[in-house]
């Protein structure tokens, strides 16, 4: 009765010291049982398949507009408008077949670090310095004033770093400095989940493709990558890592390359890794043999992101020279 | 007192994400390696990052109308 009614006494048996053995020799257990796992590396597996052919990617785009470093963007649904978001504090939807801006807001923040097309491509979610992501949605009418129907969603005690819709336009979910990511419901603005695990800044985060969207990965600053069920801290190297064997299963990386790498993004049958990195370039990696298969030129500052087109026929990358580049 | 009652339940939660991780199931990185070359090697046909796509059919690789500066 007494152990019942105040929930925070000891179970029997246990203490501050027993749990920490407990936890040290589960540590130690899941070490082990990950090492009996790694019995080859992903390019040994791959040796016997046909090298890449040369590609013929080349800058097809060049989007001009935004007055200071583009820190994000997203496609839309429809693979032909991005939006993107940047220092200068505006936001700009674009039509990446004719280069027109179709729309542009002004944010009350400068360093917009993040942005996200909604999936039936009606509305923008963006934020940053502001700690805050605000939806706007997007009207057909050029006149009207974007900035009068933004809706706050999110508030964190610190930057957002990242942001994305589910599998609706009704719910949105974001990282931040303030260490966590939260799940917001849209039409309130209520908070319906938040995940704390890391123990610095969150940097990024993506959802796992599926039509029922229940899990994500997010990355920080504590140099950890969280996968969870519901501000480029820069590695030199990029790494695959495999959930089904709970291990990183290969290392992309050259000495010849001393510049963090931002952003990733797969091709669409995953065999192609674009990496945008602070040296101004692109690399491209086979992701089963382990090389690179070229360095794409043209930015001519940072690369901040890099994402491949909703159906895979071409990529964009956003770049601290202010343009972003749609490359194919 | 408050500062123990935290640490524990910090704690225990520790050990309750710890056995969560320790009962994934798990399999061989040659499996998985295996899996994930099948996967790329079966879309590779699709991927026109990869092969390029027939001519005319990548509406960013078609040919724009260009001003004449």
């Amino acid at each position: 009765a007494a152990a019942q009614s105040r929930p925070s006494a000891l179970q029997s048996g246990e203490s501050l010291a027993t749990l920490k053995n407990e936890s040290d020799s589960l540590k130690k257990k899941l070490e082990e049982e990950r090492a009996k796992l790694h019995d080859v590396e992903l390019n040994q597996v791959a040796e016997k398949v046909e090298l890449v052919s040369a590609l013929s990617i080349r800058t097809r785009r060049v989007l001009k507009g935004h007055g200071n470093k583009v820190l994000c963007m997203d496609w839309c649904k429809d693979k032909r408008r991005l939006v993107s978001s940047s220092q200068d504090g505006k936001v700009i939807v674009w039509d990446g077949y004719t280069l027109n801006k179709e729309h542009a807001v002004t944010m009350p923040c400068t360093w917009v670090m993040a942005c996200a097309y909604a999936p039936s491509g009606c509305a923008v979610a963006c934020g940053g310095l502001d700690n805050k992501c605000s939806v706007y949605p997007l009207s057909l009418d050029k006149n009207e004033n974007l900035a009068a129907k933004k809706k706050s969603v999110a508030m964190h005690t610190n930057y957002l770093s990242g942001c994305s819709f589910t599998n609706s336009d009704m719910q949105l979910l974001t990282s931040s400095g303030d260490g966590t990511c939260a799940l917001w419901d849209v039409e309130s603005g209520q908070l319906l989940q938040s995940f704390h695990g890391h123990t610095a800044d969150v940097l990024s985060l993506n959802l796992a493709p599926s039509e029922t969207g229940n899990t994500f990965v997010s990355g920080g600053c504590d140099k950890k990558a969280n996968v969870w069920d519901m501000l480029p801290c820069a590695s030199v190297s990029c790494r695959l890592y495999d959930l089904r064997a709970d291990r990183e299963v290969a290392v992309y990386q050259k000495d010849s390359i001393i510049f963090g790498a931002s952003s990733v993004d797969f091709s669409l049958s995953g065999r192609l890794l674009f990496a945008g990195y602070n040296d101004y370039t692109i690399n491209v990696w086979d992701v089963l043999k382990g090389n690179r298969i070229s360095v794409l030129f043209g930015h001519e500052n940072r690369v901040s992101c890099v994402k491949v087109s909703p159906d895979g026929t071409s990529f964009a990358s956003a770049s601290w020279d202010t343009s972003l580049r749609i490359w194919a | 007192m408050t500062s123990t009652n935290s640490s524990l339940s910090n704690m225990r939660r520790l050990v309750a994400q710890l056995k969560l991780e320790a009962s994934v199931e798990r399999i061989k990185v040659s499996q998985a390696a295996s899996e994930l070359q099948q996967y790329c090697l079966q879309n590779a046909g699709k991927d026109a990052l990869l092969v390029g796509v027939p001519g005319g059919s990548n509406p960013f690789r078609e040919p724009r109308s260009c001003a004449v500066l």
